[in-house]
């Protein structure tokens, strides 16, 4: 048992009946559009379901729908490519067909009382009404009695070719993209895991790690995972996406459990005046471990070794603060469960 | 005939006192049969106005405050609603509008015995927060459901001088957060409180207060709490009030101590009427064992905050065997879906947040699958919003032939676009069957690959259908033609990023005045078809949301940013920031 789709079911006749009156709507669902029904049987036969039925869909497609119609298309939002028929097999009784929009008679001048009429009747109203009630647009010039529509074609086509070169433009203005730390982004300003991340990245300050995440991805993979986001989608709650954010910074803050977020913990310097926070999960090696906490911690040696340390002669001394470093007093280490001090080095990085 | 009714009327009047006409009406609540009742003749009208108590303002700008005072002399409770549901998105733009200040400035005169007023989307100030205080001696009920624009100086207004109040239920709101103080704002004698909602506000409220407050409102049922209440502390607001029926922790977590485990779980233990639960900001889960014992009385759980895992979800989950709503992340994940549809077969609404949504890969296993299993388990099933990364069009018609039964169904593929993962195909197939299955539908928020096929099944099937949720999807304007002269019971159309222009919206003008409101953004409907609708429908209100400055700087044809077109009697608006603009009867663009 498994009916189709949409059209025709058991007792197809039956449905007919329900549907509205217009004739158009009667000739789509006796037309049955005839689309395979698959079972859901689960994970293990999605494969199989893949396999066997993705080739009789397609000649099924082939055989009711315009294959055509359906085929994907990389093209501006809003274009129409040139051979595309507008759904032509559904349209079968040209009453629905795009070209009605725009009648190439001149309707007559009931119209204006159709107008009103639909109106009045405010629920569903016949197409036909609808098509004749309007008025060409062309502008602020409009002759109340020539209703005409398709002498608006030609200017509706330009009006969306332009509309098209318009409306890439607005997509491209609500596209956000990943503009790194310090970039602005003053749509989502509001959002929590921008900020989120900024913040993160300023406690992994001096990481060799890749800059250019924005949004809370924190995948170590070099090319950023995250996308460039588009305001207000996924449709989230400013709320509830603020208060993940924070949720999952002080999760792993609190009690530094493996959550999806970044694992911090505490570094602290012998001697330092304050401590820092670095994240776990943004380095894969103990070598860059190691020299991301070492230039954290450069500010302090430098101090040392420069009576004032002026700004110009920063350059020279890195390479010089480097050798201290390596060669140096300071080794890693740390805490574990059981409180005893462990040299950093000997577990496997996993 | 109209002659015969005319004197049948005056008869009916005549042998029916106004007196019991208004005791039958009194037992009539719904408003849409109350408007029925009053379209029965002049005297209905006249009686059934008089004693209309309740009033619903779906749109704050359909309707004006002289309006509704002027109509309604005798209401006790009023529900208004200001910016269109994108506002939640960010997608309108600050300072659109949905000031409530006119509305309680209106009704201080008129209405003196008014006790409830409800918001939601609203822009509500401490000024509108105080006259509300100062003006209804009788005030009860306060909720502002994301609603901003005012601080804890209004509520502190609100506490001191609302004797009555019975709820005070902020609900998402976003509140100015200046001080803790304002709760002690509430008198120092009994409380006649029954509700209270903090849970939006940031910052730490006194506890010793709350802890006092609460002690002496001896009717209080709803209790939630902010995140900033330690979870050490909830042991003694649990025992003060062994009455509550619904309950929203704060921060959940705290060092392990058995001494504090063992007072919450008490104290849970304690309130033997807790039928919901909320709040389970930062879990622990070594501490939610202390709800263990309430969980088979609840039947609402929000964990829509908990990062828990799935192991320690389904702990919980499998023992509410009367749940009838769940809201939760989806770290709860397929397998956590399973075992809810085994245990849970009350359930009524389920809700799947994303816990990361803006990374490409999934961090968690949640697929469809669970959504299947759960459509498959819980024969109650009505209401779902769902985030997920991948989705089929089998798995949609699987969901739609087991629960017939939908209401809600708003399905969030996080990708935009995102075709059916299995064939590649559009989802249109399987929206269709949800459309044509589910015949109850009223409500659906599309996402993924769509055509313009899908739509023409929703115009069909969608008979039901009174809000539709459009993202990324159609390819032309027949999709929207499709919608606009189909689906006889819509009233709330949004869209975004969608390729629909002004051959659809002009074609179906009409359909717009039977409808509450349209939204479109980012689509390609030009200023000069909003011009048009604006000229030829005076009783829509067509307004032009532009950051891009005057849309008379453009050519006509240029497609406008954003447009919110809604019916109105009450005529353009007055209080437009400069970003909005309205057409009006002679064309002229007015700010």
């Amino acid at each position: 048992m498994s009916p189709p789709l949409m059209g025709v079911e058991g007792g197809g006749q039956g449905n007919v009946s329900l549907m509205a009156s217009s004739a158009s709507m009667d000739s789509i669902s006796q037309k049955g559009l005839g689309l395979k029904e698959r079972n859901y049987l689960g994970l293990s036969d999605c494969s199989s379901v893949d396999s066997s039925t993705v080739s009789s869909l397609s000649e099924e497609n082939k055989i009711n729908l315009n294959l055509k119609a359906t085929e994907l298309r990389l093209g501006l939002p809003g274009s129409q490519s040139p051979e595309r028929d507008p759904e032509p097999n559904l349209l079968s009784s040209g009453k629905l067909d795009e070209k009605l929009l725009f009648p190439l008679i001149p309707s007559k001048d009931g119209i204006c009382s159709s107008v009103q009429k639909a109106v009045v009747s405010g629920n569903k109203r016949g197409y036909s009404d609808t098509i004749g009630g309007l008025p060409e647009m062309k502008g602020s010039m409009f002759s109340e009695g020539n209703w005409m529509f398709n002498a608006a074609v030609t200017d509706s086509e330009t009006q969306k070719s332009a509309g098209q070169a318009k409306f890439s433009g607005n997509a491209g203005m609500n596209v956000m993209l990943p503009s790194g730390l310090s970039g602005t982004q003053p749509t989502t300003v509001k959002d929590g895991p921008t900020k989120a991340s900024q913040e993160r990245a300023h406690a992994t300050n001096g990481t060799s790690h890749n800059h250019n995440k924005v949004n809370g991805s924190n995948n170590n993979t070099s090319p950023p995972a995250a996308k460039a986001q588009v305001v207000g989608w996924p449709p989230i709650r400013a709320y509830r996406k603020n208060t993940l954010a924070t949720s999952s910074k002080n999760n792993d803050e609190v009690d530094g459990k493996p959550g999806p977020g970044a694992l911090f913990v505490k570094v602290s310097m012998d001697g330092a005046p304050y401590l820092r926070k670095v994240d776990l999960r943004s380095y894969s090696t103990y070598q860059e471990l190691s020299s991301a906490l070492e230039k954290m911690f450069s500010c302090f040696t430098l101090g040392q070794c420069e009576s004032q340390g002026a700004p110009g002669r920063e350059m020279l001394s890195e390479s010089k603060l480097r050798d201290l470093l390596h060669g140096s007093e300071y080794v890693l280490t740390y805490e574990d469960k059981d409180g005893d001090w462990m040299l950093v080095g000997d577990v496997p990085w996993e | 005939y109209l002659s015969n009714t005319s004197t049948l009327s005056t008869k009916m009047a005549k042998s029916f006192p106004e007196e019991v006409l208004e005791h039958v009406f009194s037992f009539i609540t719904s408003d849409s049969d109350r408007n029925a009742v009053s379209l029965v003749c002049k005297s209905w009208y006249e009686i059934e106005r008089w004693c209309r108590k309740r009033v619903f303002v779906g749109n704050c700008y359909a309707v004006s405050p002289r309006i509704l005072t002027r109509r309604f002399p005798e209401v006790r409770s009023v529900e208004i609603k200001g910016k269109p549901h994108f506002a939640d998105f960010n997608l309108v733009p600050e300072g659109w509008g949905g000031c409530v200040y006119p509305w309680i400035s209106a009704m201080a005169g008129a209405y003196p015995w008014l006790e409830e007023i409800r918001l939601k989307r609203m822009v509500v100030s401490d000024e509108a927060l105080e006259l509300i205080s100062t003006s209804f001696c009788n005030f009860k009920v306060l909720v502002l459901s994301s609603c901003e624009g005012f601080s804890t100086d209004g509520l502190a207004s609100i506490a001191a001088n609302c004797r009555e109040l019975r709820v005070l239920d902020l609900r998402e709101s976003e509140v100015d957060d200046l001080s803790g103080h304002w709760l002690s704002h509430f008198p120092d004698t009994w409380t006649s409180l029954v509700s209270l909602n903090i849970a939006c506000l940031g910052s730490e409220v006194s506890f010793s207060a709350l802890e006092r407050l609460v002690a002496r409102s001896p009717n209080l049922r709803t209790l939630r709490l902010n995140r900033a209440v330690s979870l050490e502390k909830l042991h003694n607001l649990l025992c003060r009030a062994p009455q509550l029926v619904e309950f929203g922790t704060g921060a959940y977590s705290s060092e392990l101590r058995p001494d504090v485990f063992s007072n919450l779980a008490g104290a849970f233990s304690g309130c033997k009427q807790l039928k919901g639960l909320s709040g389970f900001w930062d879990v622990v889960p070594a501490y939610l064992p202390a709800i263990y014992l309430t969980c088979s009385g609840l039947t609402s759980l929000n964990l829509s905050y908990a990062t828990i895992q799935s192991p320690d979800l389904v702990k919980l989950v499998s023992q509410c065997h009367n749940l009838q709503r769940l809201w939760v992340l989806d770290y709860i994940e397929d397998i956590g879906l399973d075992a809810l549809a085994a245990s849970c077969k009350h359930l009524q609404e389920l809700r799947v947040f994303p816990s990361d949504p803006y990374v490409v890969d999934p961090n968690v296993s949640l697929t469809e699958r669970g959504l299947v299993a759960v459509s498959e388990g819980c024969p109650k099933l009505q209401s779902v919003l769902y985030f997920c990364r991948q989705m089929s069009n089998a798995a949609l018609v699987a969901i739609a032939r087991n629960r017939p039964n939908l209401v809600c169904f708003r399905l969030c593929i996080i990708e935009p676009r995102a075709p059916d993962y299995l064939t590649l195909e559009p989802l249109d197939a399987g929206f269709g069957a949800i459309v044509e299955h589910c015949k109850e539908l009223r409500r659906l928020s599309l996402s993924g690959l769509l055509t313009d096929r899908v739509f023409e099944y929703i115009g069909t099937r969608g008979r039901k259908l009174e809000m539709l949720s459009i993202a990324f999807a159609g390819e032309s304007d027949l999709g929207l033609h499709h919608v606009l002269s189909g689906c006889e019971s819509l009233r709330k159309l949004e869209i975004r990023d969608c390729p629909f222009g002004d051959k659809a919206l002009l074609a179906n003008a009409a359909k717009l005045e039977t409808m509450r409101s349209l939204w479109m953004s980012s689509c390609s409907v030009s200023f000069g078809a909003c011009k048009l609708l604006g000229q030829k429908l005076p009783r829509l209100n067509v307004e032009v949301i532009d950051e891009r400055g005057s849309p008379d700087s453009r050519p006509e044809s240029c497609p406008v940013e954003k447009l919110y077109i809604y019916r109105t009697v009450a005529g353009p608006r007055v209080d437009m920031p400069p970003f909005v603009w309205t057409i009006d009867e002679d064309a002229a663009l007015r700010v």
